[in-house]
Order: C-alpha cells, then sequence, then structure tokens
C-alpha cells in the first residue's frame, strides 16, 4: 500500500466481511500485481496440465491423503522448496533496495513495503524452508534408518504436514489480501502490539505460526516416540545412526521449546485481540518478558534446524570417505550436551538490554561453551576423511563446503557471544552475516548435501552431476560475495533493516552483496534446472538401491521403496548395520509375511483447511466465519474419532511381487 | 511394526497374522506422555507468566480483594473427586463392567462440569465488577493461567462424552482401552496442574 | 600485548578502504576502542583453532581423495584413536577458558552502568537524558537546563553519563564511534557511559527496528572543546523555545525527519515524568503505582482509576506512521466488564 491516499488503516468493521475491504487489496502496486498475475498464470498452467493428465485423483489420494512418511517428507521438502523461492524472491528484493538506496536515493521500496519484506524473508526462511527442509529430511530418513515401517502416529504426521501447509497458505495470503507485519521476524512487543502495528500484518504473523507450530509440535512429539519405541529389534540407542540421534535430539527440543512459543504468541495474540496486558507498556504489562520468552524458544530453534544437518553431513562423511564415522560416541555426546546446552543461553540474544554485567557474563560463557562440542564435532568430520577413500561426489563438495563455511560463521558467533563485542556488533549487518553464515552454511548447504544424497533413494535415479556441481560452486562463491560484505559493514557500525542511507561510501558493498545474492540464484536455478532434466533423463540416470556404497539401514530398502520399506524385519547387531549386511552378502529371506499397514485419511487435510479459514477470519475479524469454521474443525476432530476402520494387510503374495520387481531393478 | 496395536480398533484381537514387527507395544501411552510434558511446557510458560506479572495490579485489586478460599476449595474438591470417581471407573473398566464404568465416568463428567461452571461464575464475576483480564497485567496472567486449564478440562469433557459414546458401540476394545487410558492420564494430569494452580495462584497469594 | 595485533588488524583494514569509515574498528572513544580491543583478541586466539581447522578442511579431502595413487595409507576402520580425541576436545576447552577470562574481565569493566575510570575521562560529567520518540532523539540536558532534538554534543575527554528511555516502543541508542549500543524502553530506565577521546562528528542512530519512520532516525554526535560546548548550550539557550508538558506532548507526536531542535529551557523532572509515563496532565506515574502495588494494590477501589494507567491507547500510529486513533482490541469489550453479563464466558473461551 504504497500509495497513502488510500489509507486502509481507516476503514471500518463490517458484520460479513469483517474489516476487509478494497482498499485491503494492493492493486495499485505494480510489483504485487505482477507477482499475483504470474501466480495466477502459473497456477492455471498446473492446473490444466494436471486435468489434461489427468493427476487429481492420484495427487489426492497417493499424496495429499497419505500417511506414507516418505511421502509426506517428499511434500515437506516441495513446500520447502517453494516457500525458499518465496523467501529469496524476498532477499532478492532487499538487497536491490540496499544497493540502490544510497545517498539519499529512495530506491524503489517504500518503507512500508520494504518492512514487509524483511519480516516475511526472517519468517518464511525460519518457519517454512529450514523448519520445513529438516523436518522433511528427518521424516523420509529417520524411520527408514531404524528399520520403521512408518512412524508412530502416521496420521498425525499428515496432519502435521498439513498445518504446516496451513501457515504457509496464511503467510502467503498476505502478500495479496491487505499486508504482513512490519516488525522483523519475532515481532517484539510493544511495537508488535495493536496500538502500534495496527493491521492485519502481525495477526496474518501470529496465525500463521501458531497453527503452523500445532503441526510441529505434533511432528516433534511423533518423532520422538517413533525413535523411542519403532527401533528394528536389537537397535540399541547406541547402535542408531548419528541422523537419527542428532533427530531425536533435535526433536525433543522441538517438544520443549514449540509450547513455549505457542504460549507466548497466545499471550501477544491475546493482547491485539481482548485488550490484555501481557506485554504492553501500561497496566502492568511487561515487554521483556516476551523478549525472555521468546528467546527461550529462539535460542533452541536455531539447534532444532542445525542438529538434524550435523547428521546428515556425518552420514556423508563416512559413506564417501569409506569409512566408518570418527568418533560416533563422541559425536552422540556432544549432540546431546548441545541439547541441553541450548536452554542456558537465550539472553545472549539481548546483552544490550541492560542486564548486570554478571548475567551477561554467565550467559557469553555458557554460550562459548556450546562451541566446544560443536568444534569436537567438525574435528570428527575431519578425522573421519583422515585416512579415508574420499570420493568428491556432489555431496561430499555441499559437506566440505560446509565445514569451511561453517567454522567461520562459528568464529564470528563465538565473537558475539563476547557481551562487550556484541555490544558494538549488536543490530548490526555483522550479526546478519554471522547468521547468515550459520544458516546458510549449515542448514542450506545441509539441505542440499541431504537432497543429492538421499534423491536416488526416493526415486530410482541419482540427480545429475553437473548441474549439482555448478549449483555447488555458484551457492558457495555466491555466498561469499553476498555475506563477506555484510560483516564489513557491520564493522562500520551499519544497522540491519534499514531501506535506505545516506553514506555512499556503503554502496560499493552493498552492490557485491547485491552480486552475491544473484550468483546464489543462478546456483538455486541450476538445481531446479538440474532436477528437471534428470527427471527427463531418469532412465539413463537410474541407479540401484546402493548407488553410494553407504552404511546405513535406509540403503536396505528398494529405490524407490515400496510402502512398507523393508520385506522382512532386520535384525540389527551393532552400528553400520547395512555395511555388515552387505560384507556378508545380504539378500531378502523371499519367505515374506503378510504387512499390516495404516490407511491413507482425509481427516487431516480437512482440519488443516478449517484451520485456514478459521485462521483468516480471526485475521479479518470475521467472526460469524471463525465460529463456523472452528465447529467444523471440531466437528472433523471428533467425527475422525469414530474411524476404527484405519489398518490393512499387504499379503505377503503381493510383498514377493514387489520385491521381485524391485531387484528387476 | 506396530500398526498392530496402533491403529486398529474394531477387533478386540488382532488376527493371527504372521506380522513380522509384532514384538512391538504399542507407542501410544509414550506418545501422549510425551505430549503431556509438552503441555505440561505451556502451563510451565504461563506459570512463570503469573509468577513475573502476579503483582502488578496497576492500582487495582489484588488476589486478597478478589478471591474468596471457601469457593476455591469447593471447585477444587469437586475437580479431585473427579479424578477418585475416574479411578473408579477405571477399575470396573479392567473388570470389563460397561454399567459400572459408564456410571462412575458420568459421575467424572458431571463433578467436571460443575468444576467448570464455578470457574465460568467466579470469571463472570471477576468481569462483571471491572476486574477482567484486561485490568491489570496480574488479572491478565491469572485469567490466562486459571482459564487454559478450564479450556482443559472442557476439552476433557467433551473427549469423555465422545468415548462414553463409542464405549456404548464398541464395548472395551483395545482402541477403546488405550484411549480410555489416555484420557485417565489426562484427567488426572489435569488435576495435577490444578494442584499447582491452586496453590501458587489462590493459597500462597491469600496467606 | 595490544601493540602487534592492532597494528596486524589496522593494516588491511587500512588498505581495505580507504573512503570508509570503519567505526567499529578505529574508534573516537575509550569504551568503543577496549571493545575493538577485545574483538580483535577473541579473534586472534580463536585463530588457533580455526586456522588449523580450516587448513584441514582443504587439506584432508585433498590428501585423501580416491583418485590418489597411493592408497596405502587408506584404513577402512579408522574410527577412533584416544589421542586425537584429547586434543579435540581439549584444545576448544582451552581456548574457551582463555576467552571466558576475558569475558569476565571486560564485560565487567565495560557494563553500560559503570562510571568511567578517573583515568580514561577527566573533568566533571556531563549527564545527558535521551528519550527515544516516534521518530527522533530528543536529548535533554538536566544541568544546564537545555534540550536538543536529533543533535547530541558532548564535551571530548569528559565523562558523559546518559539515562535513556522511550515513549513508546523500543529503540537502541549506538554511536558506533563512541560506544556500543544499549536499548531504550518504555516505563524503564537503561544507562550508558562514554567518553569522546576526539574531536568531531560521529553519526549515531536508533538500531533497533521500532516502526516505519526507523531508518531516518539519525542523529549527530558532535564532540567539541569545553568552549565549543558552552558555547553550544548557550545556543540552545538562546533558541527561546521551552519543553514543557504542553510543547513536549506535541514533540512526542509521531513525525520523521525532524531537523535539528534546541529548548532554551526544560521543565524540571521532565525526563523522570517521562520514563513513569505522567507528562500528560491526568495520568498517574508508575512509580506510585509500583508502591501501591507493593502495598497490596489499589483494591476493588482502584479498580475505576483504569484510565489514570493508560499510556498505549493514546499513542497508536498507523502503517505509514501517521498518528491512529487506534480502535481498541476488537474483542476487548467482552472482557472489560460494568456492562451486559452475557456472551462473557464464550468470549474468554474464543479467545484462547
Amino acid at each position: 500500500m504504497a500509495n497513502e491516499q488510500i489509507n486502509p488503516y481507516l476503514d471500518g468493521w463490517s458484520p460479513l466481511f469483517g474489516r476487509l475491504t478494497w482498499d485491503w487489496i494492493p492493486y495499485h502496486e505494480p510489483i504485487l500485481v505482477a507477482t499475483f498475475a504470474g501466480v495466477v498464470v502459473a497456477g492455471l498452467i498446473v492446473v490444466a496440465l494436471m486435468t489434461k493428465y489427468r493427476l487429481w485423483a492420484p495427487l489426492w489420494n497417493d499424496w495429499v491423503i497419505s500417511i506414507d512418511h516418505k511421502k509426506i517428507g517428499i511434500m515437506y521438502m516441495v513446500l520447502a522448496f517453494v516457500m525458499f523461492v518465496r523467501g529469496f524472491a524476498d532477499a532478492i528484493m532487499m538487497r536491490a533496495q540496499q544497493a540502490m538506496a544510497a545517498g539519499g536515493a529512495a530506491g524503489y521500496l517504500p518503507p512500508h513495503h520494504f518492512d514487509q519484506v524483511f519480516t516475511a524473508h526472517g519468517v518464511i526462511m525460519i518457519f517454512f524452508v529450514a523448519m520445513a527442509f529438516i523436518t522433511g529430511i528427518m521424516n523420509f530418513v529417520m524411520p527408514a534408518q531404524i528399520g520403521a515401517r512408518d512412524v508412530a502416529f502416521p496420521f498425525l504426521n499428515n496432519f502435521s504436514f498439513w498445518m504446516t501447509v496451513c501457515g504457509a497458505i496464511l503467510v502467503n495470503l498476505s502478500l495479496f489480501v491487505g499486508e504482513f507485519g512490519r516488525v522483523g521476524w519475532l515481532a517484539f512487543p510493544p511495537l508488535s502490539e495493536n496500538q502500534f502495528s495496527y493491521g492485519p500484518g502481525v495477526d496474518y504473523y501470529l496465525w500463521s505460526l501458531n497453527l503452523a507450530g500445532i503441526g510441529t509440535t505434533l511432528s516433534g512429539i511423533n518423532m520422538v516416540t517413533t525413535i523411542l519405541k519403532m527401533r528394528a529389534p536389537g537397535m540399541g540407542m547406541f547402535q542408531m545412526p548419528v541422523f537419527t540421534w542428532t533427530a531425536l535430539c533435535a526433536n525433543v527440543l522441538i517438544v520443549a521449546a514449540f509450547p513455549v512459543l505457542t504460549a507466548t504468541l497466545t499471550m501477544l495474540t491475546l493482547d491485539r485481540y481482548i485488550g490484555t496486558h501481557f506485554f504492553t507498556n501500561d497496566l502492568g504489562g511487561n515487554a521483556m518478558m516476551y523478549i525472555n520468552l521468546i528467546w527461550v524458544w529462539g535460542h533452541p530453534e536455531v539447534y532444532i534446524l542445525i542438529l538434524p544437518m550435523f547428521g546428515v553431513f556425518s552420514e556423508i562423511t563416512s559413506t564417501f570417505s569409506g569409512k566408518p564415522l570418527f568418533g560416533y560416541k563422541t559425536m552422540v555426546w556432544a549432540t546431546i550436551s548441545i541439547m541441553v546446552l541450548s536452554f542456558v543461553v537465550w539472553l545472549h540474544h539481548f546483552f544490550t538490554m541492560g542486564s548486570g554485567a554478571n548475567v551477561n557474563t554467565f550467559f557469553g560463557i555458557a554460550t562459548m561453551i556450546i562451541a566446544v562440542p560443536t568444534g569436537v564435532k567438525i574435528f570428527n568430520w575431519l578425522f573421519t576423511m583422515y585416512k579415508g577413500n574420499i570420493r568428491f561426489e556432489v555431496p561430499m563438495l555441499w559437506t566440505i563446503g560446509f565445514i569451511i563455511t561453517f567454522t567461520i560463521g562459528g568464529m564470528t558467533g563465538v565473537m558475539l557471544a563476547i557481551p562487550p563485542v556484541d555490544f558494538q556488533l549488536h543490530n548490526t549487518l555483522f550479526l546478519i552475516a554471522h547468521f547468515h553464515n550459520v544458516i546458510i552454511g549449515g542448514v542450506v548447504f545441509g539441505t542440499y548435501a541431504a537432497v543429492y544424497f538421499w534423491w536416488p533413494k526416493a526415486f530410482g535415479f541419482k540427480l545429475m552431476d553437473k548441474w549439482g556441481r555448478r549449483s555447488f560452486w555458484l551457492w558457495f562463491t555466491g555466498f561469499y560475495f553476498a555475506f563477506m560484505p555484510l560483516y564489513a559493514l557491520g564493522l562500520m557500525g551499519v544497522t540491519r533493516r534499514m531501506n535506505s542511507y545516506m553514506d555512499t561510501g556503503w554502496q560499493i558493498y552493498f552492490i557485491v552483496a547485491a552480486f552475491g545474492a544473484v550468483l546464489i540464484a543462478l546456483g538455486i536455478a541450476c538445481t531446479f534446472w538440474g532436477m528437471f532434466v534428470s527427471i527427463l533423463h531418469r532412465k539413463e540416470l537410474a541407479c540401484g538401491p546402493d548407488p553410494w556404497n553407504a552404511r546405513t539401514l535406509e540403503w536396505a530398502m528398494s529405490s524407490p521403496p515400496a510402502p512398507y520399506n523393508f520385506p522382512e524385519t532386520i535384525h540389527v547387531r551393532g552400528l553400520d548395520e547395512f555395511w555388515r549386511m552387505k560384507q556378508e552378502g545380504f539378500k531378502w529371506s523371499g519367505h515374506y509375511h503378510d504387512i499390516h499397514m495404516p490407511k491413507s485419511t482425509t481427516a487431516g487435510v480437512l482440519i488443516a483447511a478449517a484451520a485456514t479459514v478459521f485462521g483468516f477470519a480471526m485475521i479479518w475479524y470475521i467472526w460469524w466465519l471463525a465460529i463456523v469454521s472452528f465447529v467444523a474443525i471440531l466437528a472433523i476432530a471428533i467425527g475422525n474419532t469414530f474411524n476404527y476402520n484405519r489398518d490393512y494387510y499387504i499379503p505377503a503374495k503381493e510383498v514377493a511381487e514387489t520385491e521381485a520387481k524391485g531387484a528387476a531393478v | 511394526m506396530s500398526t498392530t496395536q496402533m491403529t486398529q480398533g474394531g477387533a478386540a484381537v488382532a488376527p493371527a497374522h504372521g506380522d513380522d514387527h509384532a514384538h512391538h507395544e504399542s507407542p501410544t501411552p509414550l506418545g501422549f506422555w510425551i505430549y503431556l510434558m509438552s503441555d505440561c511446557l505451556i502451563f510451565g510458560t504461563l506459570f512463570a507468566t503469573y509468577a513475573v506479572l502476579g503483582y502488578n495490579y496497576a492500582g487495582g485489586p489484588s488476589p486478597k480483594d478478589l478471591f474468596e478460599p471457601g469457593f476455591v476449595a469447593i471447585e477444587t474438591a469437586l475437580l479431585l473427586l473427579s479424578s477418585v470417581t475416574f479411578g473408579m471407573a477405571m477399575l470396573r473398566a479392567v473388570k470389563s463392567d460397561m454399567k459400572g464404568t459408564i456410571l462412575w465416568l458420568v459421575l467424572s463428567g458431571l463433578l467436571a462440569v460443575g468444576f467448570v461452571a464455578m470457574e465460568l461464575y467466579e470469571f463472570r464475576h471477576l468481569i462483571h465488577i471491572g476486574a477482567g483480564p484486561t485490568r491489570s497485567g496480574f488479572l491478565s496472567a491469572f485469567f490466562l493461567l486459571v482459564g487454559t486449564h478450564g479450556l482443559h478440562v472442557t476439552v476433557g469433557c467433551i473427549w469423555l462424552i465422545t468415548l462414553m459414546i463409542q464405549l456404548g458401540q464398541r464395548g472395551f476394545c483395545e482402541a477403546n482401552m488405550r484411549r480410555l487410558n489416555a484420557l485417565s492420564v489426562f484427567w488426572h494430569f489435569l488435576d495435577l496442574i490444578w494442584i499447582g494452580v491452586f496453590s501458587f495462584v489462590y493459597l500462597v497469594r491469600l496467606v | 600485548m595490544l601493540k602487534l595485533p592492532k597494528l596486524l588488524l589496522m593494516l588491511p583494514v587500512a588498505a581495505l578502504l580507504a573512503g570508509c569509515q570503519y567505526d567499529v574498528l578505529v574508534p573516537k572513544g575509550w569504551v568503543a576502542a577496549q571493545e575493538r580491543d577485545l574483538f580483535v583478541i577473541s579473534t586472534l586466539i580463536m585463530c588457533i583453532v580455526i586456522v588449523p581447522v580450516l587448513i584441514m578442511a582443504v587439506y584432508f579431502p585433498w590428501k585423501y581423495r580416491a583418485s590418489r595413487q597411493d592408497k596405502s595409507d587408506y584404513d577402512p576402520n579408522f574410527e577412533h584413536s584416544t589421542k586425537i580425541e584429547l586434543v579435540v576436545w581439549g584444545v576448544p576447552i582451552a581456548i574457551i577458558v582463555a576467552l571466558g577470562w576475558f569475558v569476565y574481565e571486560y564485560t565487567h569493566k565495560l557494563d553500560p552502568y559503570r562510571p568511567l575510570p578517573a583515568e580514561v575521562a577527566q573533568g566533571k560529567p556531563v549527564e545527558v537524558e535521551a528519550v527515544s520518540l516516534d521518530w527522533k532523539w530528543l536529548f535533554i540536558y538536566p544541568e544546564y537546563g537545555v534540550a536538543s532534538v536529533n543533535e547530541m554534543v558532548i564535551p571530548a575527554n569528559r565523562p558523559i553519563n546518559m539515562k535513556l528511555t522511550s515513549s513508546t516502543v523500543m529503540s537502541t541508542f549506538v554511536v558506533p564511534s563512541l560506544s556500543g549500543m544499549i536499548y531504550t524502553m518504555t516505563g524503564m530506565q537503561t544507562k550508558l557511559h562514554i567518553v569522546a577521546d576526539h574531536q568531531g562528528t560521529y553519526p549515531g542512530r536508533a538500531a533497533h527496528y521500532n516502526g516505519p519512520g526507523f531508518t531516518g532516525m539519525t542523529f549527530d554526535t558532535i564532540a567539541t572543546d569545553d568552549a565549543g560546548f558552552d558555547a553550544w548550550i548557550a545556543k540552545a539557550k538562546a533558541s527561546g523555545k521551552a519543553l514543557d508538558t504542553e510543547s513536549y506532548m506535541s514533540l512526542e507526536k509521531p513525525s520523521m525527519r525532524d531537523p535539528v531542535g534546541y529548548y532554551a529551557s526544560v521543565e524540571p523532572d521532565l525526563f523522570n515524568r517521562i520514563v513513569n509515563m505522567c507528562v500528560e496532565p491526568g495520568k498517574t506515574c508508575m512509580a506510585e503505582t509500583m508502591m501501591q502495588d507493593r502495598m497490596g494494590g489499589g483494591g476493588l477501589d482502584g479498580i475505576k482509576d483504569k484510565s489514570k494507567l493508560e499510556y498505549d491507547d493514546a499513542r497508536g500510529v498507523d502503517g505509514f506512521g501517521n498518528a491512529l486513533p487506534t480502535p481498541p482490541a476488537p474483542l476487548a469489550h467482552l472482557l472489560s466488564g460494568g456492562h451486559g453479563a452475557a456472551g462473557e464466558e464464550e468470549g474468554q473461551t474464543h479467545g484462547e
């Protein structure tokens, strides 16, 4: 809403549409209109193609209502990549704006729009990209790694996914209906209170995160239960692959941290809707409490993101070095200590808010202590490569890129953990460079490594090497071009979230950073193009179930895996069980039993759809619709419990046929 | 895998298929406990909020002006008693005594409804005299903590009604027993939380 | 001890860009200089482990590549070595212990609440009270009875003792050349102690995003000699405008990119009333309320005093930064009491 002539904030409320009026539709914003047109055209093409090839029924039956952990995992990855494009578009917009808006120039984004862009970028990248990536990878890989047929609660898994989609839909809806928050990704009050951020923006933020957060919490409970209860016989805790360990720790963190987020966001919601005084300036509110609570969630959150990636890199390093992981036990204990420590460092996010020297010292040192187990992990990967036989396949490239990048990011992280240094660097672009350094270097590189590593398992063919390498090198160099200038700018005292600046000396740095972002864009394009041509050439790229000569159980499944994962139970004797099975000339016995499987269900997607409507209605104060959709949620949820017919058997004969087919590939 | 126990309901006894994963027991109890832990953390956050804001009266009333010990004691008694009756229901259920089970469950439900009704009466009274959640930080924290507990009890009641219908339809099948067990744990959990609420929100602040 | 590291760091910095001002690395005040030193020390200490890791991260993959000629050093079962484990735990721990000591020392020494040591700043301290308003900075000089907007003038080499607060949302005060940042928060007071070692003009700004006017919320800090400072005070005195309740209330209204302005006089105790959110006539000061709360609150009689404590509602802004008579929270009427009791419980349930 760049046009101040139209001021939707002054519009009133009507019973039918709440506060939603035409003024909230940004038809006078060329950027948004063009985006909308693009989305509509692309959407119509997809719809037309789906109809032409009669894909609607398969989409619904095989994917939307599927409770298969592998398919849900893949759907999470698709969601994450789609949101990644959205979040990256925001990044490019910011880079372009800051490259232009020097010395009094206004750039092309007015503050009202720019502030939404940086808020949306942070929210999307953390909640709907990074979280979706790790959940997707854990979903696909973890149950298979422990020799299970599915997760503990397959229906919940499907429901969790659709709740995440519900949040993602609301965030994207804010682009074309109304606005998004202009409060930064953590929405600190009092700025995020109704008085200082009136309008639907912060409400989009709150409802999308809280609805998606329900999905995340349930998914965490599901995964923890799966790991504790569903392991193949013989697999003790210390026979679990490292990735499963990291998934366990990450999900324990989810279960422990996300309830705090839910409670905190709920309090802010109540402040905004019914006028309570949790975080207001007046009448006994306490904004500092929000900042403490949000970081009590927020700091574990970054470990939720990075721990599973540590697992991914562990599996990849050991596979491509042709060696077991160096120091498995150390790795596990390092992961556990990071998990515990992550709850005692939250205050380092606000050293500058006037806590005393003793408090700052405590949290500073506690933060630096986390660097020890993390450093140990880096050494363990290095010594896994040591005396190895290293194949530079694409996943391994990402891993080496990660070790280098993450080490640098870790070093700047320790600097920021030192309170007096943080006094200077907090809220500057140095901080921005640091956390992109660890999140891109860790989570994004990890995701790419994981995608190239497990793609053959999911689809039965490898991704084309050439495009993978191009993507890596563009990303790797692009990252350094994009973020090293930000470190420099931070040392000049340049603050984050500025839409323009007077000092023209800074501009060259912003231009270099924008160039880096363009390289990254090309890297992303190479990945997508690589996927596209690989799918076209899938016949030539087809590979067996174990293309990398890997070590863990998921590689014992056929590629792509059958719904039941393993035709018979595996009895685990130790670490790297699949490696041992291969040494002993592994083959399935061929005497199969009927396999008991859960049935697909529509309840998950229906509840999530109703929840999306509910969220939308609450955001726009459309009370009648909120009540209707809330009743619908209850009705579907209760109705679903009357369905006792939730499982079926795959006959032994069918298992044998499937396996015979799989062997033929 | 444990899908055997996990999802089926209709047949009380799983057919003797040679399911090679049958050694797993149901993950539901563990999963439900983990859920309760996460719920516990929500309450933990709300307790912490109450600890921080609980003395911010903003020149308005304090617990001593608002809470009546006798009233809260009766409320507490109702809830604790419903835990006892739920325990009786479980004892009958183990013996597959449908009539006894339903009877005790109905009694538990009525006690819980009584509790919720008393709580709503208290809320209504407070709001009526102007001591609603918008008056001060203390009252915001109070209404949220106590209200969230009340909401849980309400959900428990809805669950109870649903489950009684299902018991009537399908009897003590394995799925229903699992659900009954989960609800029982949930019921006692809410009792435990209430003891915290009763102590920290009411008792300590009235002394 | 610090000579060499400083030199080492200065070289590339000087070479990097002559045109750019690395405020953090080339500080102009003792506090910022100490912070820079700690930055350099910690970087160098960490390089003890970071540099070898980076070397190994490149060397190991190259050395043990699968395409090498001689694979006699391939050990497919090498997965444990107590010696290596000791080193990989021991070295990081040693580094963290060393850094931890520096953290303790410097965090206490550079605590923003702590007055500066006598050896780094001489002379009588100057008190400055800073208020972040939507979206400009107000600086009150209580000893001189003057105030300025968007310009802070200080005498070089003398200690500056700052008290800070905010009128609506959180902001952060920072002048990177002189010291690190400190938050300003409504209803709270933070402190900062700084000194300028050299005369000059140092840019300062709000460093925490605080709404539509954030980008333009900058000010210059001018460090001058004592004579220059006195002249500036005189200039402010000559401006003729008074900062009293009325003019503060109008200054407080949201506005962006305001020019530098001066006030010849300041109502006594104004800063205190800003901190206590009771500049506006008819409002009860927060300190008073807190005292009353400590004594057990205002009782049932106090319920009606709510409006004397309301603050935020009168200060709403819309998304463009204009003052907005904010509609109250949409469902507040259900729970505020006094009127019709029906549907109240329902409102509560929905709110959860």
